[in-house]
């Protein structure tokens, strides 16, 4: 069964521990400026909103690749960026309507959520249960794909 | 390792940034933040020096822990010497400044010098550049974070300034950063004013690194855990915040009320960590609208919260009624029970003020106590207050002093001296709780006797967070103790002390020693640096910054006579409660603590002390 | 059901593996006019500056990724379209019989009426084999001149500006990539790409090519004669519709598709940079030659072939680019729209720039310039038509607060 990362924004007390595991993760060193997840802090509001790619099924990513660097991990589902295909082009961060494949201007490639490969690091991180990996008909993706479909270029009809 | 080995001096009187190594040497002996910026300050400062003169230096800095992720890893400090008290000052403080910094790469910022006009300083990673603030001076805290946000075009940055408080010269004017956390006590905001330095803005994209990752994660795993399994760390904070304690504090008979009168206070209910809970009649939602957490911290022990839309503080007046940082337990006590308030939307209110103004909560909030005392007894009078009737429990006064103090207007400019100045011109010095100048926190050391010892030996005067024997007295943590003896009080007192300086210079939060010890700490930051760092020789090295500090104070002029406490707790005893005919017995305590601490009778650390040390 | 794809650029490849699993039974043909498997234009400026080998560009990188999955793969440059027999004739002669036709067969560039652009050193950079044609004429202390510094000009411009050589490129029009940046976001690029190195010259034509010692020497109508080992021409580019001219199908600028992506014959489709279909922010119909709109377009196209109904809400015109190491991007109705509020963010001294326009309260067009954090929200924006309600007054305050106001209204 694919599992999703499942986000309760309400639980997010906004630590940005899910950001250190992620960077650590992917480039070894703390630094949330290089998380593939990001936590959104809307002050005024007093809330904390972790964002990441949601492994939307238009992948309007890996579409748009013209070096076919973007691809579904079968076991997880998620779109997996190759950093040897990658050529740097950054169209798929205009393409994605997220907003959540993004430039690495170190690596000058780009970065993506991977799941890290079925054990996200942010969700074991998390002290809170803002984030967890559960199975992907429970956890509410229909929300997320609302907006996938209002940004969708025609696939609405097809279902 | 989880140092960046670079200090950015800024040497505010010719405008320069420049990037120095860190001392190597002194970061094994003083690990970091608290402890090594303290050593800077030894070498660099004359202790006698005009605490707000171009003299004095101004230091931010981060810990080896600082930006990792070890829990509570947002952890950052202030210190310079203080003008409130002439004594070393170092004020910490959490939210997401100081990760920002250490990510940016920088162990420490070094302020020097006094710039003639208005500046901030901008720094992106190693780029650090000072730039005019003139426009920004007389802004809010809260309207410069928005300026420097828009400025950057970068939502991302963080910052850390001073309000008006800082600006006019408030003797306790806070550092706030992110809006509502603050390195708030001793003033550090009001030497940042006299620099003429209105804020900083960072952003960090360089990242933290550790020496041994694999060792690090399993280590700060392993604290996590056990944060995660402890009662007060992982259910109290989270759901009550330091809030959970008002009610406790006040049955222990040991919250200080009406100035230090009386040691119970009747409205402890309706202003403390449940109150903050309950459903309010006229808008059906809570105060507390959520907790928050500080960069990398699991406990979340911060309150946010929002004030009644229709309470005469904010009604009309949409600015305020939003969700914003909301009463700890230090601010709750000092607005609402030292003065006798017992509404707890409007001391919410004054809390945002301290924040948007860039005050600090307790120094305020115990000087108008005073001030209300000194009213009482007829020492002021309203030609002096411009008619404000600073009575105890007077909600609309102390709202109208709030404001005025950290505006410079009024009786405000009186109150923006602090109590000890206060009280000596209108010819009361004994009304005044402080002890070296500071206002005294939420402790009634009549209830608490560890609490006496604790205010009295602080170097930074009164101060909770340098021997928060309370967990043991109150808590039971390690251990239980009587609150109500002053037998073993000096040992543990200094055990307090020097593991409290462990936490201050390695950049986490001394929260977490609610739930981790020494031998978890060790780990992390054994993981962390190079070298062998064991429980032994942190604590060492705890005693050896605390003797530091001591030293500088010394060199000060600071002598054992000021390690006293107000007369009040000496001589008046609390009338009500557990503690009822007690005062404080410090003399008990004194002479067994400086001996335990190597000192002379003279309260001066041994030259056998000090080769101990290697200071 | 028998399909055929003719050009196997982005859009066709995609219209190709959609119909192979949306038409399971159906006999798929792609037709390829180039010597290269199919490859990616975009990918072209990184084979010139050699980070990657020209195999690095293919469009697909599995073993067999035709053929070995059920599409049949010819190569061949179609010459004749006779719709009504649904026949298409390649140039070698072969016959394809087709119940669906795809034209995908792109654009090509073009060169203005100039003197001596037919000379060897003057190049395009369009396909695959004219970038292995400029690689030897470009690097360290060779003089390059390009014209023109539109879209494709510009990322040109960087390969060749990266590979070393004394780089020179000439505008026509008073800015930069005029069809994509307003006035100050084009001088802002100019002005970093001369603190690049890059001699910059806009309001300026050439008039004339010649060849001069071993050299080519360029006059422009700003007085100056440039000398140069190689001229780039990048000027432009027109619809490769030809070959069904005689077919009787609607052209205009393109073959004119509807929201179907159908052309005027029922059984013929066009996708891609050859197809003036629909565009989101005007309502009306355009050629967006842009790597996103192709593959749309084939997804879609192959979809409605496949006997699905599926409606395009039009393709929305965005850029995204890299001069120099300045990105910038552009969205939709980056010119504002009548009526509309606009809120803008200059700061020179970063090289940073960004431009809100907005209908009412709905977010049209943008650009932006030195930053790609979350980029892509500017897409969600625009094409979800999401209400801006209270964000709005904020983004006109503070444009670069875009993503904030995405993921607030989008994430409860
Ligand atoms: C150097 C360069 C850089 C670019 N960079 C970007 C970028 O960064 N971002 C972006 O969005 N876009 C970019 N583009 C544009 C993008 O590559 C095109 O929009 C995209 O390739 C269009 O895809 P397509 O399938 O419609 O056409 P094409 O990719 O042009 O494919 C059409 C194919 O059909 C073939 N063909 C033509 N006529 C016939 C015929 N009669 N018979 C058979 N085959 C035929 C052609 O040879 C070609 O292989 C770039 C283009 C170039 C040249
Ligand atoms: S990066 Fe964007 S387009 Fe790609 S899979 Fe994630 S959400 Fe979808
Ligand atoms: S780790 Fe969890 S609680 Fe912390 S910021 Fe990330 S999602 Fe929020």
């Amino acid at each position: 069964m694919v599992k999703a990362l499942h986000i309760v924004v309400d639980d997010c007390t906004g630590c940005q521990q899910c950001e250190m595991a992620c960077s650590y993760k992917h480039e070894g060193v703390f630094n949330p400026a290089k998380s593939r997840i990001k936590v959104f802090e809307f002050k005024d509001q007093g809330r904390s909103v972790p964002y990441t790619c949601t492994q939307c099924s238009d992948a309007w990513c890996m579409q748009a690749c013209p070096v076919d660097a973007i691809s579904v991990n079968t076991q997880t589902g998620a779109k997996e960026v190759s950093g040897d295909l990658c050529v740097g082009c950054k169209v798929c961060t205009i393409a994605c309507p997220f907003g959540t494949i993004n430039y690495n201007h170190t690596s000058g490639k780009v970065d993506k959520c991977d799941l890290c490969g079925g054990e996200p690091a942010c969700v074991e991180i998390c002290p809170t249960p803002a984030l967890t990996f559960i199975d992907a008909e429970t956890t509410g993706m229909e929300k997320m794909r609302y907006w996938a479909e209002k940004t969708d270029q025609g696939q609405t009809a097809q279902t | 390792m989880a140092l960046t080995n670079k200090v950015l001096r800024v040497n505010l009187s010719n405008g320069t940034c420049e990037s120095e190594a860190t001392n190597a040497e002194w970061a094994k002996k003083y690990l970091g933040q608290r402890g090594l910026a303290t050593k800077y300050m030894v070498e660099e400062v004359d202790p006698k020096v005009d605490a707000l003169s171009a003299d004095n230096k101004l230091i931010f800095a981060t810990g080896p822990l600082t930006g990792t992720a070890a829990p509570t890893s947002g952890r950052w400090s202030v210190i310079t010497k203080s003008p409130l008290t002439g004594a070393i000052a170092c004020s910490n403080s959490g939210g997401f400044f100081g990760a920002e910094m250490k990510n940016a790469g920088w162990d420490m910022i070094i302020f020097e010098g006094k710039s003639d006009g208005p500046v901030y300083l901008d720094i992106t990673n190693d780029q650090a550049e000072l730039k005019d603030a003139s426009n920004m001076w007389g802004k809010t805290v809260w309207e410069t974070e928005d300026m420097l946000r828009e400025i950057r075009g970068d939502n991302d940055i963080r910052c850390a300034s001073i309000g008006p408080a800082g600006e006019s010269g408030v003797l306790f004017a806070a550092v706030v950063n992110d809006k509502d956390r603050a390195a708030g006590r001793s003033g550090v905001g009001t030497v940042m004013g006299s620099k003429n330095l209105k804020a900083i803005a960072v952003r960090g994209t360089v990242g933290t690194q550790v020496g041994d990752a694999m060792k690090f994660m399993q280590a700060a795993g392993a604290a996590k855990q056990i944060l995660a399994d402890n009662a007060v760390t992982g259910e109290g904070l989270p759901t009550y915040g330091t809030q959970v304690l008002m009610n406790v504090i006040n049955e222990t008979g040991a919250l200080p009320t009406r100035n230090a009168n009386d040691v119970q206070f009747e409205g402890a209910s309706k202003i403390g960590g449940e109150a903050m809970h309950e459903i309010r009649e006229s808008d059906g939602q809570a105060n507390l609208v959520s907790n928050n957490a500080c960069f990398g911290c699991p406990i979340s022990c911060a309150r946010i919260s929002k004030i009644d839309p229709e309470h005469f503080t904010v009604k009309g007046r949409p600015e305020y009624q939003i969700n914003s940082g909301g009463l700890e337990y230090e601010s709750a006590w000092s607005l609402g029970a030292a003065t006798g308030v017992d509404d707890l939307e409007a001391l919410t209110y004054c809390n945002f003020i301290c924040n948007e103004l860039g005050m600090d909560p307790i120094s305020l909030g115990s000087t108008i106590a005073a001030a209300m005392d000194l009213y009482k007894e007829g020492a002021i009078t309203d030609e002096d207050t411009g008619g404000m009737k600073l009575e105890f429990g007077n909600t609309k006064a102390l709202v109208a002093i709030v404001e005025a103090t950290g505006r410079g207007e009024g009786f405000g400019v009186e109150i923006g001296q602090g109590s000890r100045r206060m009280c000596e011109k209108y010819g009361r010095p004994e009304l005044s709780m402080t002890v070296k100048s500071q206002e005294f926190p939420a402790y009634d050391p009549r209830g608490i006797q560890g609490m006496g010892l604790t205010y009295a030996t602080s170097n930074r005067g009164a101060c909770h967070l340098r021997s928060y024997t309370v967990a043991s007295e109150v808590l039971g943590i390690p251990e239980k103790t009587d609150p109500l003896t002053p037998d073993g009080k000096a040992g543990l007192v200094k055990a307090f002390q020097d593991a409290t300086a462990v936490v201050d210079s390695s950049g986490t939060c001394i929260f977490t020693t609610f739930a981790l010890t020494m031998d978890d700490i060790a780990p992390m930051i054994d993981a962390d640096l190079e070298g062998d760092w064991s429980s032994e020789t942190l604590m060492e090295l705890g005693e050896r910054v605390w003797n530091l500090e001591r030293k500088f104070n010394m060199d000060a002029g600071l002598t054992a006579a000021d390690d006293t406490l107000p007369q009040r707790l000496l001589k008046e005893a609390a009338k009500t409660g557990p503690a009822k005919g007690k005062v404080n017995e410090l003399d008990k305590m004194l002479p067994e603590y400086y001996e335990l601490r190597g000192w002379t009778a003279d309260g001066v650390p041994s030259n056998e002390t000090l080769d101990r040390l290697k200071l | 059901m028998k399909h055929v794809i003719v050009g196997a650029g982005p859009a066709g490849v995609t219209a190709a593996e959609t119909l192979r699993k949306a038409d399971p039974d159906g006999e798929v043909t792609l037709v390829g006019g180039e010597a290269d498997p199919p490859y990616g234009r975009m990918a072209i400026p990184y084979f010139l500056i050699g980070n990657i080998a020209d195999s690095g560009t293919f469009l697909r990188k599995s073993d067999d990724p035709y053929d070995g999955q059920g599409i049949r793969y010819v190569q061949g440059i179609a010459e004749d379209l006779a719709a009504d027999d649904g026949k298409l004739t390649l140039a070698d002669g072969q016959q394809l019989d087709f119940d669906k036709l795809l034209i995908s067969t792109g654009s090509h560039p073009i060169k203005p009426p100039i003197d001596g652009l037919d000379l060897p050193a003057v190049h395009h950079c369009w396909t695959l084999q004219d970038a292995r044609d400029i690689c030897g004429l470009i690097g360290e202390g060779k003089d390059v001149v390009l014209m023109g510094a539109g879209f494709i000009g510009c990322i040109i411009m960087e390969a060749l500006a990266l590979s070393g050589s004394n780089l020179t490129v000439i505008e026509a029009q008073d800015r930069m990539v005029p069809r994509m940046m307003n006035k100050t976001a084009g001088d802002m690029i100019a002005n970093w790409c001369r603190s690049k190195g890059v001699n910059v010259m806009t309001s300026a034509k050439v008039t004339g090519v010649a060849e001069d010692g071993g050299k080519l020497s360029i006059t422009v109508d700003n007085g100056e004669t440039l000398p140069a080992d190689l001229l780039v021409v990048a000027t432009g580019v027109r619809s490769n519709m030809d070959f069904a001219s005689g077919s009787g199908i609607d052209m205009d600028i393109g073959i004119k598709v509807d929201d179907h992506l159908q052309s005027s014959i029922n059984s013929i489709y066009a996708a891609g940079d050859v197809a003036q279909g629909p565009d989101f922010s005007t309502g009306g119909w355009d050629v967006h030659a842009v790597q996103p709109t192709s593959v749309d377009h084939g997804r879609i196209a192959a979809l409605n072939m496949a006997g699905h109904d599926v409606t395009y809400q039009g393709s929305l015109n965005m850029n995204v680019l890299d001069t120099v190491g300045l990105i910038s991007c552009s969205f939709g109705l980056w010119q504002g729209v009548e009526g509309g509020d606009s809120s803008e963010k200059v700061d020179t001294a970063n090289s940073r720039y960004t431009l809100l326009n907005f209908d009412g309260d709905l977010l049209v067009g943008a650009v932006t310039l030195g930053r790609t954090d979350h980029i892509g929200v500017l897409r969600g924006l625009i094409q979800s038509r999401i209400r801006l309600r209270g964000w709005k007054d904020k983004l006109m305050e503070d444009p670069n607060l875009f993503v904030e106001a995405y993921v607030d209204l989008t994430r409860t």
